[in-house]
């Protein structure tokens, strides 16, 4: 037998990661069809919701890994667009306007649009304000932001304070029967692609290069040049526009939402996601938050102490899987046969 | 006479009770190396800091090219023409050489805020960071990991990058540090090549290359500069020799 080049995997080079990305994507096309096959059908809505977590823990992500600024408030962005789904849908069911301006609606097309654009809006003002600050005084600014959220939709009683608001049927989409949620996973599928395309984009652009620069030297960048502040905000705008997507997508696939989809351990379990999958890579946080679902269906069966086992998980990650449970699988991948050369 | 490309006039910095700049006045005029020399603690580098805009001053002000820039942050004033190579160096450790260069290629046409262009696989400039590299001792390393370089490559790489930022001033603290005597050698002729693209204020201890290269030298001692002249008479100036290189040559 050949010897095994263990780093052989995470080098490969040239068209390999877009030809295993497409291949993802058509087992994960087919899944519906597999699962009801092999009669589990609850796998679809699992992996709804790991694509939905997908897209935010990327989004925090791209922040974290790549810009290395720990936001430990992320979970207000999803929160956010999950609001924006939801206080629409009530507005148009009740056919009352929103702030007394703005009519509501139940058109995917617009609701996800408005959700990305109000949470970047929040992304904006937060960040503003919380990245004039570093280290550790970043991460608690921005959990004091995110909690002061988390405060402010429990006591808005008009949109169901502490319960959340349920929003009665998921949104529509022209010439898409969304009350079915095998047609829903494929929304969420699609929108999970082209954010993660996009995504790929924008980590090699010149924007995603300098954000990347300034994580590894600041003085450096600045010496070239680089006005650190103004391209961390605009990172931290994006990255909480992602965050508000997916929050927008979790409210139509659950039709319900409430203040604890902006509660500090939301935000924490997003870090988890990222931590678990392998932070700064395209997709690990995908990886992390499917691992993570998979993890907690699993552990959550066996015994109410769920948490404990992740727990014991996510240390050893940490402590040994340098790069998480993506750096794994490429490391385990290298060892299949015909994958030496 | 020319107009100074740097005019630094009065300059004062202090750190609490210590005055780390004390009425600093000096200036660079357009192809010249002007070297800065003094002890260890004298200064120099708090020096460099308030001219690059890392470091705000407390008092006096900064002209490039006659435009005062004193109120203007460090990436301004970069992006002005007004490069830094640093004592410590710094440099972008996770990426290859090419990168590192390639980074001050492309922040410099100004085009950072692009959301689309996939620059890793742009063959321009690559092809021109290739071409900054070529001739340097670094022609051939340029697909090493900067983290995994010799001390005396990464300052050859810091004075590669700071010339692809194409500036009209430089400022270089200490580039001949901790070189070995080949390393030096090599790095005097890079900078006496240079003469014709961009000033330099040059601060070294490294005497031999204090004397190869510069055309003006001045002595700064507890933040003061005590003289500057030409090479020759700061040689025999008393006040320096006591002050600096007396002490040098006896240790
Ligand atoms: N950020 C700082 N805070 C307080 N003191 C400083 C700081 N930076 C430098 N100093 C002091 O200022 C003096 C000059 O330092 P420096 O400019 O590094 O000297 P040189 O580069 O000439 O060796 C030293 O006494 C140093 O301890
Ligand atoms: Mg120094």
């Amino acid at each position: 037998m050949a010897d095994i080049d263990l780093t052989h995997g995470a080098q490969a080079p040239g068209r390999a990661p877009l030809l295993r990305a497409l291949a993802a994507l058509v087992v994960l096309a087919a899944l519906p069809t597999l699962a009801s096959a092999l009669g589990y059908p609850a796998l679809t809505s699992l992996v709804t919701r790991i694509l939905i977590y997908g897209i935010a823990a990327a989004s925090l992500n791209f922040i974290l890994g790549y810009g290395g600024l720990v936001s430990f408030g992320h979970a207000a962005f999803f929160g956010i667009g999950g609001y924006v789904v939801g206080i629409l849908y009530q507005n148009y069911s009740d056919e009352t306007l929103f702030l007394g301006l703005v009519p509501g609606s139940n058109q995917m097309l617009i609701t996800l649009p408005a959700a990305v654009l109000v949470a970047g809006a929040f992304a904006a003002v937060i960040g503003a304000l919380s990245l004039r600050t570093g280290g550790v005084q970043f991460i608690m600014i921005t959990l004091a932001f995110a909690q002061m959220l988390f405060f402010l939709f429990v006591s808005l009683k008009a949109y169901g304070g502490d319960d959340g608001l349920i929003i009665r049927r998921t949104n529509e989409l022209p010439g898409l029967n969304m009350r079915d949620k095998e047609v829903v996973y494929y929304v969420c599928l699609g929108i999970a692609a082209l954010f993660f395309a996009g995504l790929a984009r924008l980590i090699r652009s010149p924007f995603g290069n300098v954000l990347n620069g300034l994580r590894q030297n600041e003085r450096r960048m600045v010496a070239l040049g680089v006005a650190p502040y103004r391209y961390r905000l605009v990172a931290f705008v994006l990255s909480g526009m992602g965050a508000g997507l997916a929050g927008a997508l979790m409210a139509n696939f659950l039709r319900f939402v409430s203040p604890d989809m902006m509660h500090w351990t939301k935000s924490g379990e997003l870090l988890i996601m990222v931590i678990l999958g392998g932070v700064g890579t395209l997709f690990g946080p995908l990886i992390g938050a499917a691992a993570y679902l998979v993890l907690e269906t699993l552990l959550a069966s066996w015994t109410e102490y769920w948490q404990l086992g992740l727990g014991l998980v996510l240390l050893f990650v940490v402590m040994r899987a340098r790069g998480g449970v993506r750096a794994l699988i490429v490391a385990l991948g290298a060892l299949l046969p015909g994958r030496q050369k | 006479m020319t107009a100074p490309l740097l005019q630094v006039t009065g300059l004062v910095k202090r750190f609490g009770g210590l005055t780390a700049t004390d009425h600093v006045t000096l200036d660079v005029v357009p192809g010249e190396i002007h070297a800065l020399i003094g002890p260890n603690g004298a200064g120099k580098s708090t020096l460099i800091n308030q001219l690059c805009g890392e470091l705000a001053p407390d008092e006096g002000s900064i002209a490039i090219d006659g435009a005062e820039v004193t109120a203007l942050s460090a990436p301004e004033r970069a992006r002005m023409g007004l490069a830094r190579t640093f004592q410590v160096t710094c440099l972008l450790d996770e990426e290859t050489v090419l990168w590192n260069v390639a980074m001050a290629l492309d922040v410099g046409r100004g085009h950072s805020f692009r959301f689309w262009r996939d620059i890793r696989r742009d063959e321009s400039l690559t092809a021109e960071a290739r071409r900054a590299l070529a001739g340097t001792g670094l022609e051939g390393r340029a697909g090493v990991t900067v983290s995994e370089l010799s001390h005396g490559e990464r300052k050859q790489l810091e004075l590669v990058t700071a010339l692809a930022q194409q500036p009209r001033l430089l400022l270089l603290d200490e580039p001949m540090a901790g070189l070995g005597h080949v390393e030096s050698q090599a790095m005097i002729g890079m900078l006496a090549g240079l003469k014709s693209r961009c000033g330099m204020l040059l601060v070294e201890h490294d005497m031999d290359a204090v004397f190869a290269l510069a055309d003006r030298v001045s002595v700064l001692v507890y933040g003061r500069i005590i003289a500057t002249d030409l090479p020759g008479a700061i040689r025999e100036n008393p006040a320096v020799r006591e002050a600096y290189l007396g002490e040098g040559e006896e240790a």
